[in-house]
């Protein structure tokens, strides 16, 4: 017990170096261990560390194809592609996400939109070290801000794209729609491999009906990048092909001259090449600037649009649907004709009403005092209503609907226009299935003069006047001219979009109607007593026309009409549409002015203005070719 | 003939014995410096390749090994007497030094490790523990009787546990387990008995959970879940150890070539150039390059073993064997944790890894191992 107290020397080592011994072998062991772990990372699972280390290192990158360009007829450019910087943050290398926003804003203007938007794609899927956009379309001065102080903004960066640009702002946007940001919807039709790059895509008019011809095929590139994202070097690449320029017959300066002549009234103009059926002129006003919509619109900017009691944002062209008033009385007097309810020498009197029934509700004529002996061609130069509803009293509406839908009226009958609505051409069985009440001759007799329940759009009234200036040779309206490297427009028309069948051509059982008819229509415009005779004097080449209005509130029995008792809004639309030169016809016109008044003063002279504009420079030319030829 | 050959036969051997005799009388063991100059020039040659091919990043670290060595040289000058007698004040020095970093410490992002005493450099004193608790444990139980008893193996690992947890409050979880294990090491040389091994680590792993609630920081825990599960956190600390090892695995059995790493090179792996600069050796060298990097370290391990064995006294055994198990300790934590087998904690790879204070600490080891291995009163067997 007490040999306890004292040190044991032999002991001491003897226990150490038995311990040295032991922990030695546990070192080697524990080596072993380390050696036997890194083997089988190094050589029994080398493969599968390899391949991570190739995913880690080598990136597919899509490479967005360039959008083809839009070009109007004569080659000006409605749509290109320019340059823009965007603002990006990436996020792993933002140090305080909140206060670089904050230093930001100190920076350069970024609206609440822009900071709604980052806030929703940063929180979106993507690859680390994948930069987030922040603002676009940076100016020299803003970069240059940026750049002086990118030591306190790590992790931001200003990078350069591809943004859709319309030359022509408000000018086209009814025409070529926008392109926009891909939205979740969009997101499920488009084809996530050709989209894998792209950013925006066609969300409405020109840009969403081509979109498949304008996008082009994505290209690829396998390249080699660091964590960070940054490319090294390009190990393998496929080129994308660029998306083709289109052409549209649209022609950039009369759409200018259309929107001129209307001014700030709100209407529409639509103008077709009646030799192609091309459309040169569509103009909805008020519009809007697409530019606006390409890289997203902010939430403000939107509602004043989308809340503004003069709708710029829709397409008045394409979709309003307007009572066609008195411009659809040539086609139901051919109508008459055709089922022989009425001749050329057929002639009424008009006192101005008309009854169905002794003492029952008069039907008035738009002339208080009436226009007395009519017979048809003055019907049409008077637009007489009286002699309408006699006719439409004595028609069978499902004849006349029959007849007119011939025309095109309550069809889709356009090429690529995707977005133009029917119309109303009312039946018996149309208004069985619409209120479930049976057809009134009364109903028969608001039609006759294009109230009641007919509806037209202005691209339908410009339709079926062109199908009436080709003598009833249809041709459809379209927009596009040619596409680039496409043998035939057909081939470029999309094969998802519905695309109505060419209507037959209207046959009428004595031809010389037609003839008749639009002489008719010229003593609108130059007759004596046409209602279209101010826009008559001094035209160098006859115009074929009809004018017409449209009541937007019912008017009652026995209250006197009085415009300036009837608000602004509650004011007739006015209408005209027209086609000329009458014998050899270049353009055939609709034209629509809300609330303008009577379609003779509102809508004749912008249509006047239009055609001028677009023959006098053809008619010069012909006659100079003319005159050389001599 | 014969008379040529003895003539020249003593002076042949004496000529041996005293190119021995320099070394020794530099008080410098030449197996050792050989070894550790070895693996100091893999480390520079991994890490022009880590930095980037950055040649200023290894001259500084060159450098560092320089005046570390120098240090190592003026260590190993004075006798293993004076460092026994030293060593009780050295500990309490470096005890009241890590109650001032507590109070008045510097640091960044959250630690506070470094202690800034006017007329001095920065420093870390919890670098000076590194040697301080081997050294004041190896002198206590060299007084004592051996195997210690249970009294004096409560108070040696009371001497343990101060700068163990005043190190983990800094917090450096790392340094702290180091530390600890250095201390620990002493106990197990002094021939403290198996059943209290054995009954400490049954002691020790039933206060883990308790270990874990109250002393760990957030991180720390994080860290633990990251290695029982690195997939739960692709993007943050998962990250690293996946990327490396990707690196490891991607390097195969003859690796990508020196400069060839393209996990390092790529910035995929981080730290590559400190705590992780195995994973980039592992890549751009192979398995086999690994495999004689781990038989380097073996056989500096296994000279450290011989000194120690070797050693004339106590004192010099127990301090001698505590240093080559710290220094395998750290190195096998280290090699363990960035190839997926141990959590991460924040140990450099020694010798090879950049860093300034801890090469120095590892060097003044070194240099008190030479000092016990060339300060021998007895004459060598």
């Amino acid at each position: 017990m007490k040999n306890r107290d004292f040190k044991d020397p032999i002991r001491e080592t003897r226990i150490f170096t038995f311990r040295a011994i032991l922990f030695w072998i546990v070192v080697v062991m524990l080596v072993c261990v380390l050696a036997g772990r890194i083997f089988y990372l190094q050589v029994m699972q080398h493969e599968h560390y390899a391949a991570a280390s190739d995913n880690n290192r080598v990136l597919l990158q899509p490479i967005v194809p360039n959008r083809g360009l839009i070009y109007d007829t004569n080659g000006k450019l409605l749509a290109n592609n320019r340059a823009s910087q965007s603002l990006n943050l990436i996020l792993e290398r933002v140090e305080d996400v909140e206060q670089t926003l904050v230093l930001l804003q100190d920076l350069l203007p970024i609206s609440e939109g822009d900071l709604e938007r980052f806030a929703k794609r940063s929180k979106q899927r993507r690859r680390p070290h994948e930069p987030v956009m922040l603002r676009s379309r940076l100016s020299e001065q803003e970069i240059a801000i940026l750049a002086v102080n990118s030591h306190r903004l790590p992790g931001v960066s200003v990078e350069a794209q591809l943004v859709r640009h319309y030359p022509f702002t408000k000018s086209a946007a009814h025409v070529l729609g926008y392109v926009g940001r891909i939205n979740e919807r969009e997101l499920k039709r488009i084809d996530p491999v050709n989209y894998s790059g792209t950013q925006s895509v066609g969300k409405l008019g020109v840009e969403k009906f081509y979109e498949a011809q304008l996008h082009g095929l994505v290209g690829f590139q396998r390249v080699e990048v660091t964590a960070r994202g940054r490319v090294l070097r390009v190990l393998e690449r496929d080129d994308p092909v660029p998306g083709a320029d289109i052409t549209l017959y649209l022609d950039s300066e009369l759409q200018g001259v259309a929107e001129q002549a209307l001014g700030d009234r709100r209407g529409a103009v639509v103008a077709i090449d009646t030799q192609t059926g091309g459309i040169i002129t569509l103009v909805s006003q008020p519009s809007f600037d697409p530019n606006l919509f390409v890289t997203g619109i902010d939430t403000k900017s939107y509602a004043s649009l989308r809340d503004s009691l003069d709708l710029p944002l829709f397409n008045r062209a394409l979709r309003g649907q307007y009572p066609p008033g008195s411009t659809v009385k040539p086609f139901v007097a051919l109508g008459g004709l055709e089922y022989g309810h009425i001749n050329w020498a057929h002639t009424i009197r008009d006192p101005g009403w008309y009854q169905l029934t002794e003492g029952g509700r008069f039907y008035r004529d738009w002339k208080k005092w009436g226009h007395g002996k009519v017979d048809l061609q003055l019907a049409i130069a008077q637009s007489c209503d009286t002699y309408f509803y006699e006719l439409a009293h004595h028609m069978n509406v499902d004849d006349l609907h029959d007849f007119l839908w011939q025309f095109g009226f309550g069809q889709r009958i356009s090429l690529d226009v995707s977005e133009a609505v029917r119309g109303i051409l009312p039946s018996t069985s149309w208004k069985k299935a619409k209120t479930g009440q049976p057809w009134y001759t009364g109903d028969s007799l608001n039609v006759g003069i294009g109230q009641g329940y007919m509806l037209a759009t202005p691209l339908q009234l410009a339709t079926a006047t062109a199908v009436l200036a080709n003598r009833g040779r249809w041709l459809q309206p379209r927009m596009l001219k040619q596409i680039r490297g496409d043998k035939s427009y057909i081939d470029a028309l999309p094969s998802t979009e519905e695309i109505a069948a060419v209507p037959e051509n209207v046959t009428l059982k004595r031809e010389a109607d037609w003839e008749k008819m639009i002489d008719a229509m010229e003593s609108v415009v130059h007759g004596r007593r046409g209602t279209a005779q101010g826009i008559g004097r001094d035209v160098s080449y006859r115009i074929a026309g009809k004018t017409g209005t449209a009541q937007v509130v019912g008017i009652k029995q026995d209250e006197e009409y009085d415009v300036e008792k009837v608000k602004e809004r509650n004011q007739d639309h006015g209408l005209f549409v027209a086609f000329a030169p009458a014998d050899d016809p270049r353009i055939a016109i609709a034209v629509i002015v809300e609330n303008g008044g009577g379609g003779s003063t509102s809508a004749a002279p912008v249509a006047r203005k239009v055609m001028d504009a677009y023959l006098l420079p053809k008619l010069a030319a012909a006659k100079a070719e003319v005159a050389r030829s001599e | 003939m014969s008379k040529d050959f003895l003539r020249q036969l003593p002076r042949a051997s004496h000529a041996f014995q005293s190119r021995q005799h320099i070394l020794n009388r530099l008080h410098i063991d030449g197996w050792l410096l050989l070894l550790l100059l070895m693996l100091c020039a893999v480390g520079l040659t991994v890490l022009y390749s880590a930095s980037d091919q950055s040649m200023a990043t290894v001259q500084r670290q060159a450098t560092r090994i320089g005046i570390a060595l120098v240090v190592m040289f003026v260590v190993a000058q004075i006798s293993p007497y004076h460092y026994r007698r030293w060593s009780p004040w050295l500990y309490g020095v470096g005890v009241l030094m890590l109650i001032g970093v507590l109070v008045m410490g510097v640091g960044a992002k959250g630690a506070q490790r470094w202690l800034a005493i006017p007329g001095l450099p920065r420093f870390q004193p919890s670098e000076i523990m590194k040697v301080a608790v081997p050294m004041a444990l190896a002198g206590y139980f060299a007084d004592r009787y051996l195997p210690p008893r249970l009294k004096h193996v409560g108070v040696g690992l009371l001497f343990v546990m101060i700068p163990t947890l005043l190190i983990a409050k800094q917090p450096d979880l790392g340094t702290s387990l180091l530390i600890c294990a250095s201390g620990l090491f002493v106990l197990l040389f002094a021939g403290i008995q198996w059943r209290l091994i054995f009954g400490f680590a049954a002691l020790v792993s039933s206060c883990l959970p308790l270990f874990w609630m109250f002393l760990m920081k957030g991180y720390q825990k994080q860290r633990v879940m990251t290695f029982l599960n690195p997939e739960s956190d692709l993007h943050g600390s998962g990250w690293n150890i996946i990327q490396s090892k990707i690196a490891i695995g991607s390097g195969g059995l003859e690796g990508k070539g020196w400069l060839q790493g393209t996990q390092s090179h790529l910035d995929f792996l981080p730290e590559s150039h400190t705590d992780f600069i195995i994973a980039v050796f592992a890549e751009e060298f192979g398995f086999l390059g690994v495999l004689g990097l781990l038989v380097l370290y073996l056989l500096v391990v296994t000279r450290c073993f011989f000194i120690a064995v070797r050693a004339d006294d106590t004192y010099g055994r127990l301090l001698a064997g505590s240093l080559t198990l710290t220094f395998f300790f750290y190195f096998f934590v280290n090699i363990g944790m960035v190839t997926g087998l141990l959590p991460v904690v924040g140990l450099p790879l020694p010798l090879i890894s950049y860093g300034g204070t801890s090469i120095v600490t590892l060097f003044v080891g070194f240099g008190l191992l030479m000092s016990i291995q060339t300060h021998k009163k007895v004459l060598p067997r």
